[in-house]
């Protein structure tokens, strides 16, 4: 594990996050802890109880003017009138091909004012993206990723911690978002749950977040909250059947293959990349993102080739060992598109074929879901 | 089995104990720490005959696959099936429970290259990054 770390962007928690024993790694640029005490005992602590992570390193791209809302209507499958003000959607950016530009959530903040919460390496993709879909529109677009720090606090328990914290945000439904002052400052608090898990999301200016992080862990005494690092993200959102951009798609796979076909909205009117999704939905796709779950032992990594009766039919994107289902889990982008649910297919793992089934995703519906 | 001061140690951080002719081997207490918790655990072949230094299975942890490496040549003579069922003794027990095979050693001079348990301490502070 070589860390060039003077090379490496680090996020305002950085310091915090080696104070309580963040295990530092290399991830796409940015330094970022890999694991505090352990990825299982992190995981677990989500699903039961409260962890809280550092997601510094997500973009934040505002949106602004009287043209905001066709603008985002015109770049993402979605439908942005699902965004009303205190109210995100999760969407796809389109490009001309129907590929992902990016997975964003878009919060409406107020009438004309958004707030585009986008992925680490793609930033200044979305952010030169929007501004050249935005010409001749009435629309400020500023990316702010370098001004906002940004802490996800999830767990069934995280509600509780909030009830003095900020008792507006229980009234948050599912991706609502309010705007809040903590700590003197502009800081937005929204509801999520990437993990799978009910809980919160708070963006704030740089100089507040270690006070932020600090307060969390305080709150969360009473419910053995620990900090979790990127290992425990990925295997919570994969469980929870969640895209990692980059890894599951990207410009070159489209929202119909990556079995997200409820993003795509073709009621809605004219958007970057309908007419090829118009016509996918018509035909169908010849490959499409598949959950698998291993039957015997082993752990499936991204790269695995996958068999069906002897034959390839693709590899996986994202794979792991699942804490919660005790096995092997992942999804692949498989040539048959319209696999049964339990049609057993095999993976091959360190040149050995590894017994598996095609497994309905999200693999565990946490209490985000509910 | 061996209190870690005792047992010898390769740069790929297995350990490895000799009783007579036989060896048990393992993966270090360091190592474990470095993998994080592991998870699955695939163990050579009764008789299998190992060739020093070359990889002859692997442990996998939620993080990332680790090929484990013969310390010595020789032939697979008993296999612990508790790791394979629980693969947490690894974490919990590097150098007791979660000992992973024995083997009957080849040649005792492949011994001498191996590391004491001073020169390991060395060796991970030389290579802490």
């Amino acid at each position: 594990m070589d860390i060039t770390a003077d090379k490496l962007k680090r996020t305002a928690l950085n310091e915090t996050c080696r104070k309580y024993g963040g295990k530092m790694v290399d991830f796409h640029g940015w330094e970022l802890p890999i694991q505090f005490e352990g990825i299982i005992k992190e995981h677990n602590a989500v699903r039961n109880s409260a962890g809280i992570f550092d997601v510094s390193h997500m973009g934040q791209v505002f949106v602004s003017g009287p043209d905001s809302f066709r603008l985002l209507q015109r770049t993402n499958a979605n439908d942005l009138r699902k965004a009303v003000p205190g109210k995100g959607v999760y969407s796809h950016l389109t490009n001309e091909h129907a590929g992902l530009v990016d997975d964003i959530i878009a919060f409406c903040l107020s009438i004309n004012r958004y707030l585009v919460i986008v992925n680490a390496t793609t930033s200044t993709k979305d952010y030169n993206w929007l501004k050249s879909q935005a010409r001749k529109m009435n629309v400020t677009i500023e990316n702010k990723s370098d001004v906002y720090s940004m802490v996800a606090v999830q767990g069934p328990n995280v509600p509780k911690m909030f009830e003095t914290f900020a008792p507006e945000a229980l009234e948050l439904p599912r991706f609502g978002i309010v705007e809040k002052k903590l700590f003197g400052q502009d800081c937005f608090v929204s509801r999520t749950g990437y993990t799978g898990e009910d809980g919160f999301e708070i963006t704030a200016p740089h100089a507040v977040i270690s006070q932020i992080w600090e307060q969390m862990m305080e709150l969360g005494k009473p419910f053995n909250i620990i900090p979790c690092g990127l290992g425990a993200r990925d295997t919570l959102r994969l469980e929870a059947g969640y895209l990692l951009y980059g890894q599951d798609v990207d410009d070159d796979h489209n929202t119909y293959e990556a079995n997200y076909g409820w993003v795509v909205c073709l009621d809605k009117g004219e958007f970057i990349g309908r007419a090829v999704l118009e016509r996918q939905k018509r035909e169908g796709v010849t490959r499409k993102l598949t959950g698998v779950a291993l039957t015997e032992g082993g752990v499936p990594r991204n790269g695995c080739k996958v068999f069906k009766d002897g034959k390839e039919i693709g590899e996986l994107a994202s794979a792991t060992y699942s804490p919660t289902l005790k096995r092997g889990i992942g999804v692949g982008y498989l040539s048959i598109p319209d696999l049964k649910n339990g049609e057993p297919l095999e993976v091959e793992i360190h040149g050995r074929r590894v017994k598996a089934e095609v497994t309905k995703t999200p693999f565990h519906k946490g209490t985000a879901f509910k | 089995m061996p209190k870690p001061e005792e047992a010898r140690y390769t740069k790929t951080h297995e350990w490895i104990a000799l009783e007579g002719s036989e060896a048990t081997v393992g993966v270090s207490d360091h190592a474990q720490h470095e993998m994080g918790d592991v998870v699955f655990v695939e163990l050579p072949k009764m008789s299998q005959k190992l060739e020093k230094d070359k990889p002859c299975t692997v442990v996998e942890s939620v993080k990332s696959a680790f090929d484990i490496y013969a310390p010595v040549s020789g032939e697979v003579s008993a296999l612990n099936s508790a790791v394979t069922g629980e693969p947490a003794i690894i974490n919990q027990s590097p150098l007791e429970k979660g000992w992973l095979f024995k083997m009957k050693i080849s040649n005792p001079d492949d011994f001498k290259t191996l590391m004491d348990w001073t020169a390991y301490q060395e060796f991970i502070k030389q290579n802490v990054h």
